[in-house]
């Protein structure tokens, strides 16, 4: 039997899911449902939009108004939902090469322009539906099949470059914690503004098996054993902090959002007919 | 009556405006910014909205995101912008979402010549996106035609849910003609047809008995359903299945080929005792036009055929046309596009030859006129 979550918010008739046994996207999705859920949204108001990608077929599988678009896209489509109707409670899911590879550019510019909508970065440093190339998130020296002998490249941090371009509200949180990235998903639906929430999710298939990170429950209990908040972060040496994963809300901090400042520019133009 | 001295670029604005457009996103780009600007100016006194996106693949997802949440949507770029909105085109295409793309052309490839004019996409507007698709192109030929033609891309748009490609001349785009605006009230405006069932009767990709497209909710109408660029079905969502993927794909073709009588739209000038045609379309077709006068006053019995939807192509009216001409004549800023398809469709009974230009500068009259004479020499 179903749970009731899956009942009211899944769309049986799609499941089972096409993620392999072990992939960490089904806990972060049900993870975002509760939020919903608690947070009492009208299923008919809420939108997820999301790219290409494993972690972005999980719009197909949620009951409310739902877009898989193109890869790298997923925001740019939801600019033109939310701004066309800014009632909506717009959800973004993307992976990592979805959001900051291909979809960099339209990161960090929904960030700048601070648009309601809230963003939910599966991250599994590795580009999972093609088969475990490497991603912008990809740890530098570890392995994927475009990189054979260790990645060269540097990483983004995505919360870092977020706040850089100007995201008001920014957390980060992994798969062993689900009410954890719960609670972040609550509180960026709640900031009237750009909201990304990293969560970091496990591929046993590609990026476990091509860095014998083992299966999915060493995965998960490597996730549990290096994640840790700014606060104990901060008190850490320069050699304790290597390898660590930093958790919780970085920023929570509101700015004027673009679609309210475009309604009441409509509306000021009405009064002076 | 109000005369008004307009712009081409702000003809396509306020021919938008007129079909109910709400909503604009994109890039800037020579010799199309007007149409961006205009639009930022006027959308919002209409309650409508503009965004300038961060580039040209953002400008086109952002109209089909707005257009799925129920707004009239439109778009405009040159050459290096039409390049980057192909995908979300066929996204557009495969998700049955409406749309208008205006493309007013400029010399390619690449950055070619920025600010001077070509009719060198009229393949890139047809088979630019991957994949087995068809495609609706308009290709209006003046201030006033931008101005109809323009309507008329939206009511396609909606009325065949699918994204509608705006040809412009850059010569037009930026040319200023009288129009007059007050004289349209009769303009019929089409607007996409809505689910009238209960909400989970939708199934969002099917087509009732009689209509020509599946009925369109928006988001946040309360009819919950999926939109996905992957082969689908009727309910919209995924599928691998064979059969759906060939029927969706005949779908989407034949619903614009199986319409070409409503969506084909034409001119033809002197054509009636004529044995030689031009063919020709936007800017040229007005040097054609001169050039006709000045050749039938020399006794030439030459016309003009002049296609202004460019795709799908006016095969009935071509193949007629072959079979009462000796000669026809494509003249087309660039090197041949539109002759392969007028040589593909007549050139079984007729001569067909082509005369173009890929230097920046416009084909004159004289040009054509000598084109004209010297095949008749010979
Ligand atoms: C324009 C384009 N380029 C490349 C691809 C192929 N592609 C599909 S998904 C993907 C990467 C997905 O990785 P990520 O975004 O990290 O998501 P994951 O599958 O790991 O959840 C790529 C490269 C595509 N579909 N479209």
């Amino acid at each position: 039997m179903p749970s009731q979550l899956v009942n009211d918010y899944f769309r049986q008739e799609n499941l089972p899911h096409i993620w392999c046994s072990g992939c960490g996207n089904g806990i972060v999705t049900r993870a975002i449902v509760k939020a919903i859920d608690s947070l009492g949204l009208k299923k008919d108001d809420v939108c997820v939009v999301s790219g290409i990608g494993c972690s972005s077929r999980a719009s197909g599988y949620l009951d409310f108004n739902t877009i898989h678009t193109t890869h790298g896209r997923a925001l740019a489509f939801a600019t033109g939902i939310k701004l066309a109707n800014p009632k909506l409670n717009v959800i973004v899911i993307s992976g990592d090469g979805d959001a900051s590879a291909i979809g960099g550019n339209h990161l960090i510019h929904a960030s700048r322009r601070n648009i309601d909508i809230t963003t939910i970065v599966y991250n599994n440093n590795i580009y999972g539906m093609t088969g475990g190339q490497y991603s912008p998130t990809t740890p530098c020296g570890d392995k994927a099949t475009t990189a054979p002998y260790g990645n060269l490249d540097n990483t983004f941090d995505l919360c870092d470059l977020v706040k850089g371009a100007g995201a008001t509200y920014i957390a980060r949180s992994t798969i062993y914690s689900p009410n954890m990235i719960q609670k972040q998903v609550e509180n960026g639906i709640k900031n009237k503004g750009f909201s990304l929430i990293e969560t970091i999710t496990s591929c046993p298939t590609y990026y476990g098996r091509k860095n014998k990170k083992g299966d999915a429950v060493q995965m998960l209990t490597y996730l549990r054993d290096h994640s840790i908040n700014t606060v104990a972060y901060n008190k850490l040496s320069d050699e304790e902090r290597e390898g660590k994963i930093v958790v919780g809300e970085f920023h929570n901090s509101p700015k004027p959002e673009f679609t309210q400042l475009y309604d009441e520019l409509i509306k000021s133009m009405a009064k002076e007919d | 009556m109000t005369v008004r001295l307009m712009q081409g670029n702000e003809a396509c604005v306020e021919g938008a405006l007129k079909a109910g457009m709400k909503f604009y996103a994109g890039y800037p780009i020579t010799p199309s910014t007007e149409i961006a600007e205009i639009s930022a100016l006027e959308l919002p006194k209409v309650g409508g909205k503009f965004i300038q996106m961060e580039d040209e693949i953002g400008g086109m997802a952002t109209i089909i995101g707005a257009s799925v949440a129920g707004l009239k949507s439109m778009t405009a770029t040159s050459g290096p912008g039409f390049s980057l909105k192909q995908e979300n085109i066929g996204y557009a295409i495969i998700a049955e979402i409406p749309c208008v793309i205006v493309n007013v052309q400029r010399v390619g490839p690449s950055t070619g010549l920025p600010t001077s004019p070509a009719q060198g996409d009229i393949m890139q507007a047809r088979w630019g996106t991957h994949g087995d698709h068809s495609i609706i192109a308009l290709y209006p030929n003046s201030v006033k035609e931008i101005y109809e033609i323009t309507v008329r891309a939206f009511n396609l748009a909606e009325k065949y849910r699918t994204p509608v490609i705006l040809l412009l001349d850059e010569i037009i785009g930026h040319m200023r003609e009288k129009i007059d605006i007050d004289d349209n009230s009769k303009i019929e405006i089409i607007d996409r047809k809505k689910p009238s069932c209960p909400p989970e009767k939708y199934l969002a990709y099917a087509v009732r008995e009689g209509e020509i497209v599946p009925s369109m909710a928006s988001f946040g109408e309360g009819y919950r359903y999926h939109i996905t660029g992957l082969v689908h079905k009727e309910t919209g969502f995924p599928t691998g299945n064979e059969n759906v993927a060939e029927e969706l794909v005949n779908r989407l073709t034949s619903k614009i080929e199986n319409n070409v009588d409503d969506i084909v739209t034409y001119d033809e000038y002197l054509l009636e005792d004529a044995d030689i045609a031009i063919v020709a379309f936007g800017a040229t077709s007005r040097s054609a036009k001169k050039a006709i006068n000045d050749l039938r006053a020399e006794g030439y019995k030459v016309g003009m055929f002049r296609p202004i939807t460019i795709w799908p192509s006016p095969e009935k009216q071509l193949l007629e046309l072959s079979k009462n001409v000796k000669r026809i004549i494509v003249v087309e800023m660039n090197s041949g596009q539109y002759f392969l398809e007028v040589d593909r469709i007549a050139g079984k009974n007729t001569l067909v030859e082509k005369y173009g230009k890929i230097n920046g500068d416009i084909i004159k009259p004289e040009e054509i006129e000598a084109i004209v004479k010297e095949g008749h020499n010979a």
